[in-house]
């Protein structure tokens, strides 16, 4: 065993290693090489520590490199077991850069045909105006005769007579001074000479490690110590230096779990997910740590829900039969001015959101975004007219999430029914057949994400059941029950001469449509529809 | 951002700075330990003014949670809160009798004490009823997550203030020093925040919760600010502009993702609605030394005089079952998988959504507001 201590530590910190390991007969210290990250020190000291050892200890038929965060998570008689199961075979990550995923920072070809002499980690900006020029300047170095750059994994397992053949390479020299300056030489040297030495290559790590969305390592933690023991590898990185549990339990000599199937699938789902969400997050939720701006195309909710803008003027009970029709949490006017109509008649509803018409209205986007995100998985569906606040709407329509159906007209029919003379709610006819009149140029602009369906007053009294056809078919929820029965009417009479009396006060109910003769009073369904 | 923008911010920060030098002069050393703090201590930053019952449990949950030494600013302490203080091994004590308010909340005070001692620090700056909870803080402590946060060239680590509080009237039961706060207040919202952007300084202004709802249903915009970003790695050219809800330079402030993703963040328990609210409020509504001359006081002591008070009506939110959660597993609100789960409250059954049939006549009065539509 050979350990290659970074000349930058102090000395202290090294001769208390020396004194620590100087009884030991089978570990060697090699010379000291002052390391960089991503440079070529590094290569320098692997390879450096490799010709120690191998001089020094003729028995050695395969190197394994660690590092000082790396832990062996099988027992050690495993290893050696496993590789003199495998004695031509040289374990390690190599794959050409065209096939690379993994690349982080858009370098992946170019890291062998530019040069980087600027250290990324201490001379950032130098680093990126140095590799912007030699873009623009369409610099591309070439590999030396008979190398294809690869990369993969610097934690290899390489069999002695290759890594002979490395180190004895006879166009060493001019390899070196390619290597030296191609970015991340450690992830490329080994990767690439292999394929030119090894008689048989397999081509993944022995040594278990996981990468952030920036390309940064993983820690590992004592909370990972279950997940690991069961880990298809044999060591891992990194470990966190504070993680007891773990150096404990792998290196105190514990008798190791033998892992009944090797479930690479456990640490492979667990950092994926914590990847997923470090980049895509969960729709809907806004919180301290994310907060999608105005460019942002994903859905502002958590789940698809239903909003119904009229449907309540024309069918009675309608909150109910869509409850009972679309097996979905039914909520009345949301945005009702005089307060929150939750489904749920209590005061409250989930999550600590209240009634109170003015805490809802100061955030009206992140009342709605709470309420679904809350109430997932159940479909919700809510009610909406010209009457109610309409901040919402920009959201609605810009919402992937929101099926909108509208009939439009319906502002006309709660008037009506105040009995009240045409002279009287003319004014308020025309305030609110201007709003549903900007929510309907909103739904049909380009850039409306919602599903939107529109019917005007006329068709729907000429057709009762056209609407409810929709949303039966538009929102077959799973558990919904068979529909049979639909829901009756309310009553429109006088509907055609209060129109016309609006139209005699000078006002044009123009989104109403059409109304002629006022509506049957009963809806019918054929009996296929009847299922 | 332009040249003249980023001069008026590097003005603005130099003058707070500034401030925050000249404030020195109002703090007297008590106990100075601070020759103790080595290069990778975590620090923690509080200003106290009589809140003796509550400091045995803050410090054995921060020094177990990884926190290696206390600086305290006692502001004129009555209670033997500051001897208390002065005698514990790792905790140094300043003393002021100067006025909280002209401190700007202590703000001015605690930049001083970063600047001279926190560079190059982890530090917290906290008041002594928040209790700092981050994903996987059961088995990875403070350091751990300092550790990562440097890994990822991370500099500071958002949270939102999450406010407990208890099941009834907050007079119910008594807070003995040393208890557990969150035995008696598990209770929090779980889905009630709102949140914009400040475009000048660029981080999230987040509102809501219980004291929004119980306090500032007819003012939103006054409810009390939730965002905070407590630790920091400290260098001496930050300074924080308001309490901990926000720093200069700019980019500090950005603990959030824009683009969808979610960065790695935490929440800081408010342990404040226990039975001694009521005194604090009662004798801060004649102080005038906390923000905006005490508002959010007033609202307290008002609501607390009246019919329906704080208790009375959060007692009857939570009775109806309206969904308002336990200290429990809470993915929902601030999207953590894992939460500590202290010793004391234990964890109901997670409930989903309100499923108790409604309780109308436990409502109580004057809230007929809900008039049928049509």
């Amino acid at each position: 065993m050979v350990i290659h201590v970074d000349k930058r530590t102090s000395d202290a910190a090294f001769f208390d290693l020396v004194a620590r390991v100087s009884g030991v007969a089978n570990i060697h210290l090699a010379p000291r090489i002052a390391c960089d990250w991503g440079t070529w020190s590094l290569v320098e000291a692997s390879r450096s520590a490799s010709a120690y050892l191998l001089a020094r200890a003729p028995m050695v038929r395969h190197v394994q490199l660690i590092s000082g965060a790396c832990l062996p998570i099988r027992p050690v008689p495993e290893l050696v077991a496993y590789l003199d199961a495998h004695p031509d075979t040289d374990f390690i990550e190599s794959v050409t850069t065209k096939d690379v995923t993994w690349t982080k920072g858009g370098l992946s070809e170019e890291r062998f045909t530019l040069t980087f002499p600027f250290a990324w980690k201490r001379q950032r900006r130098l680093f990126d105006i140095w590799v912007e020029v030699q873009r623009r300047l369409g610099r591309a170095r070439r590999a030396p005769e008979g190398l294809t750059p690869h990369m993969g994994s610097q934690w290899w397992c390489l069999t002695r007579e290759t890594l002979e053949r490395i180190l004895a390479d006879p166009n060493g020299p001019s390899y070196d001074r390619y290597f030296s300056r191609v970015w991340i030489p450690d992830e490329g040297y080994y990767a690439t000479l292999v394929r030119r030495h090894a008689r048989k290559i397999e081509s993944r790590s022995l040594t278990l490690s996981k990468f952030d969305f920036q390309g940064k390592p993983h820690l590992f933690y004592d909370d990972h110590l279950a997940m690991l023991q069961t880990a298809p590898a044999f060591f891992v990185r990194k470990i966190w230096p504070g993680s007891r549990k773990l150096y404990g339990a792998f290196l105190g000599g514990l008798p190791v779990q033998q892992p009944a199937t090797p479930r690479a699938t456990d640490v492979d789902r667990t950092f994926d997910a914590a990847i997923t969400r470090r980049t895509r997050g969960r729709a809907g939720l806004n919180m301290t740590g994310r907060f999608p701006n105005e460019r942002f195309e994903g859905a502002g909710t958590a789940a698809p829900y239903a909003v119904f803008h009229g449907f309540d003027e024309i069918y009675r009970d309608f909150p109910s039969w869509t409850a009972k029709a679309l097996g979905a949490t039914t909520h009345g006017h949301l945005f009702a001015p005089e307060g929150v109509e939750f489904s749920d008649v209590s005061r409250d509803f989930a999550g600590g959101l209240t009634a109170a018409p003015r805490l809802r209205d100061y955030n009206p986007d992140a009342f709605l975004a709470n309420l679904l995100r809350t109430t997932t998985p159940d479909y919700q569906t809510f009610l909406f007219a010209a009457r109610d606040q309409q901040a919402i709407t920009d959201f609605l329509a810009r919402d992937a999430h929101a099926t909108i159906a509208v009939i439009s007209g319906t502002w006309a029919l709660p008037l009506m029914r105040t009995g009240q003379p045409a002279q009287v709610l003319r004014r308020q006819a025309a305030r609110l057949q201007q709003r549903e009149v900007r929510f309907l140029e909103l739904l049909r602009e380009r850039r409306t994400r919602a599903r939107v369906q529109i019917w005007n007053l006329a068709e729907v009294v000429e057709t009762p059941a056209a609407p409810l056809r929709a949303v039966l078919n538009d929102h077959s929820v799973p558990g919904a029950n068979a529909l049979t029965v639909m829901p009756g009417l309310r009553d429109m009479g006088g509907l055609v001469a209060f129109l016309q009396d609006l139209r005699n006060m000078g006002m044009n109910p123009h989104t109403a449509g059409p109304v002629f003769a006022e509506t049957r009073p009963q809806v019918r369904l054929s009996a296929q529809e009847r299922g | 951002m332009g040249i003249f923008t980023a001069l008026k911010f590097r003005i603005e920060r130099r003058k707070r700075q500034i401030r925050a030098i000249r404030k020195r002069r109002e703090l007297t050393p008590v106990a100075n330990r601070t020759a103790q703090i080595g290069p990778d201590a975590i620090l923690a930053f509080l200003t106290i003014r009589n809140e003796k019952p509550r400091l045995p449990y803050f410090l054995d949950y921060y020094r177990a949670l990884g926190v290696d030494h206390f600086l305290f600013v006692d502001n004129g302490s009555t209670d033997g809160g500051a001897e208390y203080l002065a005698d514990q091994p790792d905790v140094s004590l300043w003393h002021t009798d100067a006025w909280y308010r002209e401190s700007r909340f202590g703000t001015d005070w605690l930049n001083w004490l970063k600047f001279r001692y926190g560079h190059g620090h982890w530090t917290l700056t906290l008041d002594p009823d928040e209790f700092l909870v981050y994903p996987f803080c059961d088995t990875r402590p403070l350091p751990a997550l300092c550790g990562w946060l440097d890994q990822s060239d991370i500099r500071t680590f958002g949270t939102l203030l999450l406010d407990l509080y208890p099941r009834g009237p907050l007079s119910a039961q008594t807070y003995r020093e040393g208890d557990n706060p969150f035995e008696q207040a598990p209770w929090f919202d779980a889905a009630n925040y709102t949140i914009t952007k400040n475009h000048k300084y660029g981080n999230l202004w987040i509102q809501g919760g219980p004291r929004a709802r119980a306090y500032f249903e007819d003012a939103p915009h006054e409810a009390p600010s939730l965002n905070k970003i407590p630790l920091v790695k400290w260098d001496r050219k930050f300074t924080y502009v308001s309490s901990t809800h926000m720093l200069l330079p700019r980019g500090l402030n950005r603990v959030y993702d824009e683009a969808g993703g979610e960065k790695a963040t935490g929440c800081l328990l408010h342990a404040k609605f226990l039975d001694t609210l009521e005194d604090k409020a009662a004798e801060e509504v004649t102080r005038r030394q906390h923000f905006a001359r005490g508002r959010e006081y007033d609202a307290y002591y008002r609501k607390d005089a009246g019919e329906d008070g704080l208790g009375h009506h959060i007692q009857n939110a939570s009775t109806a079952g309206n969904g308002l959660k336990r200290l429990a597993l809470c993915q929902r609100v601030i999207g953590h998988e894992r939460w500590l789960c202290y010793d004391g409250p234990r964890r109901p059954r997670p409930r989903r959504r309100c499923c108790t049939p409604p309780c109308r006549t436990g409502l109580p009065g004057g809230h007929s507001r809900r008039q049928t539509y049509q």
